[in-house]
């Protein structure tokens, strides 16, 4: 056996194992096995986070930096370490570089407010049309805060960001202060050239953000090689809890940053005309963090890591190539986004239409395909300028994650099938 | 609940009929209904006249549910004094929220019991309220206007 192979026998996810290490994923649902294809909505939880999360609260359970007892230094610990895993796993520099969030909502909304807070009239932000609610409302709101202008990248028919048309149009020129892109776009899949566009940004002085929430949960991750500044994601899309997010961020610019939420942990000296503040991440993190669902991220981080994140976006890469060639092959499926693997994520969004030219509702196909056990997510998938720019009002949309299998992927096929005849009249 | 009792051919059939829809005048008010977390949405026009509902017209976006809610709706009250109108809102509003429970009369509601299968679903209920919740509140909207 070569080298090479044996770098590929390592790479090759054992899925049978990952799946086993999943309770929920043995369940019946409407009579016949689930297959969840809802991951970039959320992420099904590995035992190993939940007990994580259970082993925290019922033997460590404190609360952080204050408690000055066993517990509270067993606690300080187990919350510090998890910041350290998931710096580990973005290729941080430091741990100090990561600030728990709730959500990249959450991660979004504190970069706006802290990177906004110098914006003046005629200073320009950019986003793309392909954003995530998340990364679309903290801008306009900043807009509206400080007069500052909303722009943004077109894509192309593919569903690419349209990089000749931001260059005709100088989208991002001297007046721009702030870049906010997603690296994998929730609803099309397209890999964006986030460290091209950082070039951009960082050329004319722009701060560049991204919304990696569909990218750190499925690809391997460096900070350094995305070229952001500012990267924000979140734990349940990435096997761990809901209600823990984080924002990473290069410490120089976190430490230059105002605070953004004011309470007790961001601060140093309280008196009564005047406060302050923690040097970075605790300046960001006012009040009691969410503590065990630090430690449950730091679980799942641990597992990703064990699995390996080059195997995992190996994996997903046959998941959608197998579900890319099923719905190409798939009367009546219209395809959103690029159709070839180049660059692509496992996100993969759809219309449905019926052989007498009905198009089958979103809510409609997500019915049936639930009444067969397959879930998907069917709406705009909290991209609506994305929909309206492709001149629909809604989506199908399949995902994966490192337990989704092929034959899964087979079940949502053929249920499609029956969908489309059930509402043409063929049922 | 099986896809053919949730998705009965009635409301096939009016999803892809859409009784009444398109805006037309007169009319006495124009809403816009959403609902949020699904992008379904309906523009709806009530005109009102001598105490009766004389027409109901719309545009709308939505699944099937809504759709075809919405078509059976405006063919129900179309010609009805707008109390009876108002009053079958009410109806229809108690049966969606019935959880499967309520058996509907059809002589009252005519097709709309067959939106009895989607009162067992909590997420689809606001669907098929979508259409007749626009209709009340134009209704009462076009009434005030009336009182003026």
């Amino acid at each position: 056996m070569t080298v090479t192979d044996e770098t590929e026998v390592s790479m090759a996810l054992d899925v049978a194992a990952v799946r086993s290490d999943f309770p929920i994923l043995t369940r019946d649902v409407a009579g016949v096995p689930l297959a969840y294809l809802d991951s970039a909505n959320t992420s099904q939880k590995p035992r190993a986070v939940v007990d994580a999360i259970s082993d925290h609260l019922l033997r460590h359970n404190a609360n952080v930096a204050r408690a000055m007892h066993t517990l509270g230094a067993e606690a300080t610990g187990a919350f510090e370490a998890a910041r350290a895993k998931v710096a580990a796993f973005v290729g941080a520099a430091r741990p100090e570089e990561i600030v728990f969030t709730k959500n990249a909502s959450e991660a979004l909304n504190l970069a706006a407010h802290t990177l906004g807070a110098g914006l003046r009239p005629g200073d320009e932000i950019v986003v793309s049309v392909m954003e995530h609610h998340s990364n679309i409302v903290p801008w306009q709101l900043l807009a509206q805060r400080t007069g500052a202008t909303l722009r943004w990248f077109d894509i192309t028919a593919e569903g690419r960001l349209d990089l000749d048309r931001a260059r005709a149009e100088g989208l991002v020129n001297e007046r721009t202060r702030i870049v906010s892109l997603t690296w994998v776009s929730n609803v099309l899949g397209t890999v964006n050239p986030v460290a091209r566009i950082a070039g951009w940004a960082h050329a004319v002085g722009a701060t560049m953000v991204v919304d990696g929430s569909q990218g750190v949960p499925h690809l391997p991750t460096s900070v350094a090689e995305l070229g952001a500044d500012l990267l924000a994601f979140t734990g349940h899309k990435m096997l761990g809890p809901t209600g823990i997010g984080a924002l990473w961020g290069r410490y120089e610019l976190l430490a230059s940053l105002p605070p953004f939420l004011g309470g007790g942990e961001m601060i140093e000296v309280v008196r009564m005309d005047g406060s302050t503040y923690a040097p970075p991440p605790h300046r960001f993190e006012a009040g009691t963090p969410p503590i065990a669902e630090a430690v449950g991220l730091g679980a799942a981080v641990d597992y990703l890591t064990a699995l390996g994140m080059d195997a995992v976006a190996a994996h997903e890469r046959e998941i959608t190539e197998h579900l890319l060639t099923g719905l190409s092959q798939t009367p009546g499926v219209r395809l959103l986004g690029p159709a070839d693997l180049d660059d692509r994520g496992g996100a993969v969004s759809f219309t449905l239409t019926t052989a007498d030219g009905f198009e089958v509702h979103p809510h409609d196909v997500m019915q049936l395909l639930d009444s067969r056990g397959v879930a998907v997510r069917g709406g705009h998938h909290c991209a609506r300028p994305l929909h309206d720019r492709l001149g629909i009002a809604t989506s199908t949309r399949a995902s994966s994650h490192a337990y989704t299998t092929t034959a899964e992927v087979d079940r949502l096929l053929d249920a499609l099938a029956y969908t489309r005849d059930f509402f043409g009249g063929a049922r | 609940m099986s896809m053919e009792q949730l998705y009965q051919d009635i409301i096939l059939e009016h999803y892809k009929l859409k009784s009444h829809s398109g805006r037309r005048e007169p009319f006495g008010a124009e809403v816009h209904h959403v609902n949020p977390s699904c992008g379904d949405e309906v523009t709806l026009r009530v005109d009102l006249a001598d105490g009766r509902v004389r027409d109901v017209s719309y545009d709308g976006v939505g699944c099937a549910i809504s759709q075809a809610s919405t078509s059976i709706m405006s063919d129900l009250v179309i010609g009805q004094p707008v109390a009876d109108a108002l009053r079958l809102h009410d109806e229809f509003l108690a049966l969606m929220q019935s959880q499967g429970k309520s058996e509907p009369d059809e002589d009252v509601l005519g097709d709309a019991v067959a939106f009895v299968g989607v009162s067992q679903l909590p997420a689809r209920v606001k669907c098929a309220l979508l259409g007749w919740s626009a209709f009340k509140d134009a209704t009462l909207r076009a009434t005030a206007e009336e009182d003026e």
